[in-house]
């Protein structure tokens, strides 16, 4: 009878300083070696990692209020537009909005800087109103002047994403870094074996209100993230191949720290958000713990080329060939790299294993489980 | 015998002494042109890897100040702000020569300035933007 336990249980034991915490590339290591039903019996929680641009990023802000008051309609930080079509003194800074014609600098920078304690200028107007009279403010805020800084993620923390190749004679400058022509290069976003949603792939321990580490403090699945896709084909470890389930993330950014949060600029394409996401998976049975055993060498990938206006899939890849420094594609050897840091990604589950350890961070099951969806809709162009 | 990449910086008025041939001839220095970017009245700059006992390199390095064309190291012209980095990886994907890479073990970026060509991709291709590069 293999064994079973509770995310009640499991607190218990991290209360009690008894609970056994390991790293997902730990416990894919011992997976060599040991079974499902000897890891479930012995494994209580299993920490993952990811650190990755997530361009669908952002922070809601409540400035606090001037004397007079003030109903601010444009807002602008460091010169970066921000979304101020909420009410009066809340805004939301959107980490690839850039200041123009400056299209290098963004939101992102401006989230980077409030998060690091730096100042940021601000300027606002409004037409005035007999509640709201004042019609311009311009001033300086910082992380301890406001009032809120809530990151807010759309999309983040995708489960799998696509290798991006290109097959044109011209370099190609992409959200996947700079393509170099004629199959130069191949790259490739996610922390493999380390990832979230590849050790749960199915998502039975990660839902709505599930605690997780967010940018170097605590945060929370809000819901499931855009994009939400169900309907990939399943690997025969049961792992999607190509980019699937996403997550919507919450957390308080004032507690946040520069070291899990930066923003990137990538060339040609515009600015983003390097987000660190760590999320608990607590081993309830012998399924899990099959799961978390999951390796680089079981989790594959589509090969898409960005060089073609569809981005055909040309392949596939596993992540331990893409680790390795090269793919192989129709017999020609690729040289690979990665855009999303494996060394931050091991720190962020090395952390949060220290934390749950420690009994300073309990697992949560799910308010609610997500939907099951089989696909998403494309936009029909109509007119 | 030691081999080192250097970045040699060309006055606008030329020399009139056939540098990269009397380095060969004169001293005997096994020289190999990675990149070269010369053109008459413009400063110039070759990228030269230069192979030799230290004693005669240090003489080939003095041989040229004379004549007013700098001799740096690579290493102190390329370099990055490694203290920020996040070891993405953004910019060991476009160093076709394998001067930046991904360490497998501890996940680092390793940088081996010998194996740079400055083709300066990585200046761009770096979403931190840590490069820098000087060349005069």
């Amino acid at each position: 009878m293999s064994k079973k336990r509770t995310i009640a249980e499991i607190n218990e034991k991290i209360l009690s300083g008894k609970a056994v915490v390991l790293t997902a590339g730990q416990v894919a290591a011992m997976g060599r070696e040991a079974t499902p039903a000897e890891i479930a019996e012995k494994v209580d929680v299993v920490t993952t990692g990811t650190f990755g641009p997530m361009c669908s990023s952002g922070m809601f802000i409540n400035f606090g209020h001037t004397d007079p008051p003030m109903r601010m309609e444009r807002i602008t930080l460091n010169n970066v537009p921000v979304f101020a079509g909420i009410a009066a003194v809340d805004a939301y800074i959107g980490a690839t909005e850039t200041a123009l014609p400056h299209d290098q600098y963004g939101g992102a920078h401006v989230i980077e800087e409030l998060i690091a304690g730096r100042d940021v200028m601000m300027h606002a107007t409004a037409k005035g109103t007999d509640c709201y009279p004042r019609t311009e403010v311009k001033t300086l805020i910082n992380r301890e002047s406001v009032n809120e800084m809530i990151m807010f993620n759309p999309r983040n923390a995708y489960q799998n994403y696509n290798v991006a190749v290109n097959s044109t004679s011209k370099m190609k400058y992409t959200y996947m870094g700079t393509l170099l022509p004629s199959f130069g290069n191949a790259t490739f976003s996610t922390s493999g074996e380390l990832s979230p949603l590849l050790n749960d792939p199915e998502m039975r321990t990660i839902g709505i209100g599930t605690r997780i580490f967010f940018g170097g403090t605590t945060g929370y699945v809000a819901w499931h993230g855009t994009q939400f896709n169900t309907g990939k084909p399943v690997n025969e470890h049961g792992v999607p191949v190509g980019n699937s389930a996403t997550l919507a993330l919450i957390g308080n950014a004032k507690e946040m720290n520069t070291r899990f949060i930066r923003a990137a600029y990538f060339e040609k394409y515009g600015v983003s958000l390097f987000v660190g996401v760590g999320i608990p998976i607590p081993v309830l049975d012998e399924d899990l713990a099959r799961r978390v055993m999951i390796r680089n060498s079981q989790i594959e990938t589509n090969i898409l080329d960005y060089g073609s206006p569809g981005h055909d899939i040309l392949g596939r890849a596993n992540y331990e060939s893409l680790f390795s420094g090269e793919i192989s594609l129709n017999g020609k050897k690729i040289r690979t790299a990665p855009l999303s840091s494996l060394r931050v990604a091991r720190e962020i589950a090395e952390t949060l294993r220290r934390e749950i350890s420690a009994g300073r961070f309990l697992l949560t099951a799910p308010v609610e489980n997500f939907r099951k969806t089989s696909g998403l809709n494309s936009l029909d162009v109509r007119l | 015998m030691k081999s080192r990449r250097f970045v040699l910086t060309f006055p606008p008025e030329a020399t009139g002494e056939p540098i990269t041939y009397n380095l060969i001839r004169k001293f005997d220095i096994m020289v190999n042109i990675v990149k070269a970017d010369v053109s008459p009245g413009q400063v110039g700059h070759l990228v030269m890897e230069m192979s030799a006992p230290s004693k005669v390199l240090k003489e080939g390095i003095e041989y040229m100040k004379q004549q007013n064309v700098e001799c740096v190291p690579i290493d102190r012209k390329i370099t990055y702000q490694e203290e920020l980095c996040v070891h993405c990886g953004a910019c060991s994907a476009v160093c076709f020569a394998g001067a930046l890479s991904i360490d497998r073990k501890s996940a680092e970026l390793v940088f081996e300035p010998e194996k740079c060509v400055v083709c300066e991709l990585c200046l761009t291709a770096c979403p931190l933007k840590l490069f820098s590069i000087d060349l005069g």
